[in-house]
This record gives structure tokens, sequence and C-alpha cells, in this order.
């Protein structure tokens, strides 16, 4: 095709205004389409893409600045974080970031790889259902029946941390739904202030949280650990 | 110290060779390890803007063998570096001061992110104990910045801001290439110290993998190998793998068409049978109808960004995809992969070479692919009496320079003509903003890549509305003695927003006449360059070689036809095939 076009001026001959060509109704097109996040689709069911959520894990280099790059990820890429909490590791150095966010499938995916690609970012894992997660509170009701509220307390394995003739501080433990119901429970008192952390979360048994992650050691540079597969290896 | 840390015992042989080829004046200050780092790192040309909180560095160059140019605006820095490091395929370096120098340079920063290109961003800071106190020039550089780049640093520490260089330019360029940046308070340039900085090495946390794991070869392989209406999709990773000698012989030898991305141009010859060009927005038909047609697209080094792909619902819509990049978090981000492949482009290829054993029985589709090239070639009418076409400008242009001229541009219609019209048959030749399409490119790019290649042809093709962006850097064009050509095609218009008009706003105009231009000629006989213009045909044959033959800047107003839009087109979020070709189809 060389040379083609390289005299001084084309001597393509058309009509109308515009390029040369059949117009686009005239082509053929194809009957296949993709769904809108770029999957192949069957264009009579198309799939709606459902949310789930999913709690994930990093351990990150615990340096300044660490929790601005990745919220600030987050809210670059628009993803839709519940909650994030953070805290160090037994690693000197480490901290784990907790996250846990709702997304598509796809979109998890995508939160995963991005933190990854985050330079103090070592590790990334996301945890199965069956992962020990908790969450704290810490309300504050009226004073006015300090029993009842003692009750409740109790029922709710909490702990009282200050009671006063007109207020009563109490802290709970535990994962989402029972501190929603200890919310919904302590109602009756009146709430006067309420202070709640995100969840933050461990794999259950010998899981490693991320993988690779020796407990009490610096972990391996994480791309000889990261793809997936680690875990089927130990099996 | 010398006599720092134990010696690293790998790295010996190479430390004393820098020791010994040279008699360097020792290191004494954050500063002078910040240039060390630089010297280290084999930095010849830097780019910058003085200013208060970054003189400390300024002061240690002097003492350097580091070029420093001085551009009239931090934004040409950061392009002029950009263009450097896309030329010599080496990190792009520049400096800028603190607060407003290095808001200036956000721009670049930012243009560089998007096309993953690697540069190293130094910025001065206010001293430490006034950061956080809103002093004077004090910009939370940082803060401002990480979102753009790869990462950045805060140096706090005089002994270790040397290291802190070394890892940062390191980065830059390691897996996928990116901006990073190093923030340089004045008490930390200031500091005494005589820590030599060590050898540049990305942290271990980002070092992706460079060959693909064989199993995902292998079914990449196999997908190739049963396809009947495959098509290779280069992207711009495949120019920043020095990937372009596999990338083409993987094509030849299997015999697969190819398309490319903006950023790919160059990197498959645009004259050779299998190139079907660019695809996208304003890509050609052919490149359009094949994308959307074949029944296999392998991608390599892409991000599928939106004009390219156009709606992603009917973005090769019968497609299996296989697509190779360095970055994991590419592999489906935009598209869906049914074959992901992570590893670096060369290594990648070279993989599917040997693993693709059987070439896919393509012929009747490369049929195909020729017929579309015949129906839908890329031309424009050209009466005489008429006002000049811009596309016959980028043509004669094209042809008064060799094969290896460099082409840079700014952003706009004039970028998307000398896309389609100049026929690239070299990787890193086509030099533009693709991503974050930033006007006022064109210029800086065009001194950076002179300065990277002297011996080579650079014209910037500039678009009226673009070169008012940035042409106060054609004065470091005229100090520095640069041979390079400017190519205004000026309408007189910021031309694309009013093709956008026409066929989007119902022709209402609004901010889009730019009648108000300067006479560009005489503007650069101002600042000392040559000027000419040609408004007719035969003017411009002569304009361009007269431009052409003087040495040093020359810059060429060439009036061309007001009315004159870019097609093909595809409509932004529609469908590649469905390409207008004229704005009644739209």
């Amino acid at each position: 095709m060389s040379g083609e076009e390289s005299t001084d001026a084309p001597e393509y001959e058309f009509e109308g205004p515009g390029m040369p060509g059949p117009a686009p109704d005239e082509r053929p097109h194809p009957k296949g389409r993709r769904s809108a996040h770029g999957v192949r689709i069957d264009p009579e069911a198309e799939a709606n893409p459902r949310q789930r959520t999913a709690v994930v894990s990093a351990l990150v280099e615990h340096e300044p600045g660490v929790l601005s790059r990745v919220s600030g990820l987050f809210s670059r890429r628009q993803f839709n974080i519940e909650s994030l909490t953070v805290g160090p590791t037994t690693v000197d150095g480490h901290a784990r970031i907790t996250l846990v966010v709702e997304e598509t499938d796809a979109g998890i995916d995508q939160v995963k790889k991005q933190l990854s690609k985050l330079k103090p970012v070592i590790q990334v894992g996301e945890l199965d259902d069956d992962a020990v997660r908790a969450e704290l509170v810490l309300l504050k009701v009226r004073g006015d029946e300090p029993d009842k509220v003692h009750a409740i307390t109790q029922m709710y394995e909490g702990q009282t941390l200050d009671a006063g003739p007109r207020t009563i501080t109490v802290q709970i433990t535990g994962d989402q739904q029972k501190i929603d119901d200890a919310v919904d429970a302590f109602r009756q008192f009146g709430i006067i202030e309420i202070a709640r952390t995100g969840q933050t979360a461990l794999a259950r048994g010998d899981t490693p949280t991320t993988p690779g992650e020796e407990p009490g050691h610096s972990t391996e540079p994480k791309d000889s650990t990261y793809r997936d597969g680690t875990d089927a290896d130990e099996n | 110290m010398s006599e720092q840390q134990p010696a690293p015992t790998a790295e010996e042989t190479a430390e004393a060779e820098q020791t010994t080829e040279t008699t360097r004046i020792p290191v004494t200050t954050g500063a002078s390890s910040v240039v060390r780092a630089l010297e280290n790192a084999g930095v010849e040309t830097a780019f910058g803007v003085q200013g208060g909180a970054i003189m400390p560095i300024y002061d240690a160059l002097y003492d350097s063998d580091v070029r420093h140019v001085t551009m009239a605006h931090e934004q040409g820095a950061a392009h002029a570096a950009d263009a450097y490091g896309v030329v010599t395929g080496e990190p792009g370096v520049c400096l800028a001061t603190s607060g407003p120098g290095a808001t200036n340079l956000v721009t670049g920063i930012a243009d560089a992110d998007m096309d993953s290109d690697a540069i190293l961003a130094l910025t001065g800071q206010v001293p430490s104990t006034m950061v956080g106190s809103d002093a004077f020039q004090e910009a939370d550089t940082t803060g401002v910045t990480a979102p753009i780049t790869k990462h950045n640093y805060f140096a706090n520490d005089v002994d270790t801001v040397g290291d802190t260089v070394s890892e940062a330019f390191a980065l830059a360029a390691e897996g996928r290439p990116g901006p990073t940046l190093v923030d340089l308070p004045k008490d930390i340039s200031l500091g005494e110290t005589d820590r030599e900085p060590g050898p540049a090495k990305a942290p271990e946390t980002t070092t992706p993998p460079t060959e693909a794991d064989s199993e995902s070869v292998e079914a990449a392989a196999r997908a190739i190998e049963r396809a009947e209406k495959p098509l290779l999709l280069f992207g711009g990773g495949v120019v920043k793998a020095n990937a372009t000698e596999e990338a083409r012989a993987f094509a030849i030898e299997k015999g697969i068409p190819v398309v490319t991305t903006m950023p790919a141009i160059g990197s498959m010859p645009e004259d050779h049978e299998l190139c079907l060009s660019w695809a996208g927005m304003h890509g050609t038909g052919y490149a359009n109808m094949a994308v959307t047609h074949c029944d296999l697209l392998v991608a390599v080094g892409c991000r599928f960004d939106d004009r390219l792909t156009g709606g992603v619902d009917t973005f090769a819509p019968e497609a299996e995809v296989v697509h190779v990049d360095v970055d994991e978090a590419e592999i489906s981000k935009n598209v869906h992969a049914d074959y992901p492949v992570v590893g670096d482009a060369k290594a990648v290829l070279d993989q599917l070479a040997e693993e693709v054993e059987q070439s896919p029985d393509a012929r009747e589709w490369r049929q195909q692919c020729r017929t579309w090239k015949e129906e839908y070639p890329l031309a424009y009418k050209t009466p005489e009496d008429e006002p000049l076409k811009p596309q016959f400008v980028v043509e004669a242009l094209d042809e008064a320079t060799p094969d290896d001229a460099i082409v840079t541009t700014g952003v706009g219609q004039h970028q998307m003509w000398a896309a389609q019209f100049w026929t690239f048959t070299n990787p890193r030749t086509w030099v533009s903003s693709h991503g974050l399409g930033t006007m006022g490119y064109g210029l800086p790019a065009a001194i950076g890549a002179k300065l990277a290649a002297p011996d080579t042809d650079v014209v910037c093709v500039d678009g009226d509305g673009s070169f008012l962006m940035t042409l106060q850097e054609l004065s470091v064009a005229v100090r520095e003695e640069l041979d390079i050509t400017v190519a205004v095609l000026n309408n007189e218009y910021i031309g694309m927003v009013r093709q956008w008009q026409d066929a989007f706003f119902e022709g209402r105009r609004m901010a889009a006449e730019y009648d108000w231009c300067p006479d560009f000629a005489k503007l650069a006989e101002a600042f000392g360059a040559r000027g000419f213009s040609a408004e007719t045909y035969d003017e411009v044959p002569e304009v361009i070689e007269s431009a052409l033959a003087y040495d040093g800047p020359s810059v060429i107003d060439f009036r061309i036809d007001p009315a004159e839009n870019v097609y093909p087109m595809v409509a932004s979020g529609g469908a590649n095939g469905r390409f207008a070709l004229s704005e009644d189809q739209l």
C-alpha cells in the first residue's frame, strides 16, 4: 500500500460532503453485544450487575500519607466505600487497613488491583464470608434508668465505660448485625451520642488474611505471592 | 559517608567504575546528593524554572554536567520532559520551585500520568519547619499530585534524599511507566550530608512480573490459532516496552491485521499492508470496521480508553479478547478480558510467538480488511478555488521530511489531521497528548523532542488555539537555537469545539471563535524566530521548504479552510462501526 497516497493532491472523486465509502446504515453490523462492563452478552437477557459487600484487607507500610493515598484512590475512582479501619500489626512498620466496599464483582476486582498498585501497599486480600469480623460502638444514653441500661449492656456482652447521674456510656463489640441490634435496643433510653468504628477483620484459622502473610515477620515481596493460587499450594 | 553501609556486593564493580572514572565533587548537601542521584541515573538534560525554594538544587546543578534548559513556564518544563522521555525511552526530568512552580507542573504531570509517560518531577518546598503554616509560596504539592503520579515523596531526611530521588527515577520507568515526584523542602536541600546516593532501584512492592505465566500464554495462543477473524490491537505499551520489533514480527509471521491506538502510532508501519492505522473516534474507517467485525481481538499494552472503544457495549461485540498488559489493574477494567495475560509486552510477544504454532486461517479476513481500506480511504477534496485544506498541508510536510522525522502536536482538529494524514513508519516519532488531551502540548514537546534527538527533524503541527496556550516557549527554542518547525493550522477557531457545536449544539458557536489570534508569523519574528505564512496551495511547498531549510526555530502560519472538519468520526459513546463520514451522518 505504500505510495498509494503519495501524490501532491489526492485523486479521489466523490460526490457530496465528507469522505467516500458506504454510509453507516449501508454497512454490515454485527449481532453480538457487550454489557456496560465490557462482557459479551445475550442482548435478550441483559443481566443487571449486582453489588455485593466485600471485606478487603490491605497490608501497608506504616508511613505518613498512606491512609490519604488509599482514601484518595477510593474517591478518585468512585468506589463505594462502607467503612475503613486502620491500625498497626505485629510487624514493625506495617499497618493493616480493613475496607468494606459495596461493588459489583468487577468493581471489587478493581479495588483490589488498584490498591495493590500503590507503592506503600504490600499485600491485598479479600476475606471469605466466614472471616472473623468485629466492630465497636460507643453509646451515650440518658442515665435515668441505670438498671435497665445495665441489663441491656449485659445482654450484648458490653461494658459500661462511664456512668454518671445524667448519662451512661457503654461499649459494645461484635459483628455488624449485633451492633445494629444493640443500637436498636438502646434507643428506648434515648441515645445522646454515638460513635461507631468500621469493621475490622481477620481470616479464620490458618488462612493468612492477605496472601503470603506470615505472623511476626516482614512479608515476602508481593509479586511472588500475589497471584491467586497461593492457598492451593498449601492444600 | 563513603563508609556509610556495608558495600552492596553485586553493585561493587559498577560503583567502583563510577568512583574511579571521575573526580566528582563530593556530596556535601542534600541538594548535591539530589544532583548526584540524577547523574548516577544517567540524566543528561533537565527542564525547569528557577525559584526560591528550588534554588539550592539549581546551585548544585551549577557544578554538574546535567544540562539544564530553562523553560518559559513550568508547564512547558513538564511537557518538554515528557516528550524527551517519549523520544529517548528514559524518564524525562523537570524541576520547579514550591507553590506556583509546582502547581504549574500539574498539567504536565497529569498529562504524563494519563499517557503512562515516565517523568521525574523535582519540586522545591518551603523549609520543613514552615510546612503547614501557609508560608510564602507554599502548596501541598504531594497532596495535589498524589492522584496524578505513580507515587510521590516528601523528602524529610537529608541523608536519604538522594536515595529517594534515585528510587523515584527508577520507579518512573519501572513496569508501566508514569510520573513520580519528589518534594524537596529547602532545609533538606541545604542540609549537610556526605551520603552518596545508592543506585536507582524501584521499590519491591511495585515490581511487576516481566514474563507472563505460561498457562495464560497457552490459552491465548490456542485462541489465536483457532480465530478466523483475528485482529491485533497495539497500544502505547508496545512502544514503551520497546516491543515494536517483536510486535511487527508477530503480526507479519502470523498474518494478522493490525490496528493501533493513537499512542501506538508508529508501532506498525502505516504503509504496511497489514496495518489498518489507528482506531477510535477519529480513526480510519477500516480500522473501526475491523475492530467491529473481528472475532478475536488481541490487545497489547492498551487500556481501552473511551476515545478508542466508543460505547463498550458495541466495542468489538463479537470478539473474544486477549489482553496483554504489564499492569494487572488494566485487565478487565474497561473491557472484559477473556484471556488475560499479565506481563511486559516485549517478553509476552516473544512467548506468544513461540506458543502460537499454527497461524490462524485468516485469508478471507485479510481480504475483507483490504476491501474496507479501498472503501474508506482517508481523503479530502481540494478544489483549487477553496481555502487551503489542512490535510494537504500535513501531507506536504510529511513528504518534505525524512521518514524518521518526529511530529509533535497540540490537541484538537490539527492533531487528528496530523495523526490521519502523516504516514508514520517509526516508533517514537509521534509525540502527542492523548489521554488528558492537553492543548498547548505541541511546542514544549517539540523542544523536548529536539533536545532528545538533535539530529532528527522535529515538526510541531499545532492549532491556533493550542499554539496560543504555550507559545511563550518559542523564546526557549530561539535561545537554545533549536531547529524546529511549527506548522500552525490556523482556522481562527477552537476548531474541534466548533465541530461539536455544529454537530451537537445547533451551531451555537459559544466562545469557539478565535478571530483575535495574533499574526503568528510576525509573532515568531518578535521572538527572534523565522515567521512564514501561506494561504494558497501554491505557497505551501515553497514555504515548507524555506522553513525546513532555516537553521533555527520557524513558525508557519497556514491559513486553512475554517469550515473543514475532522472525519471519519465515531460519535462519543457510539459504535465504532457506525463512524460518520460527514456531518449529515452524525
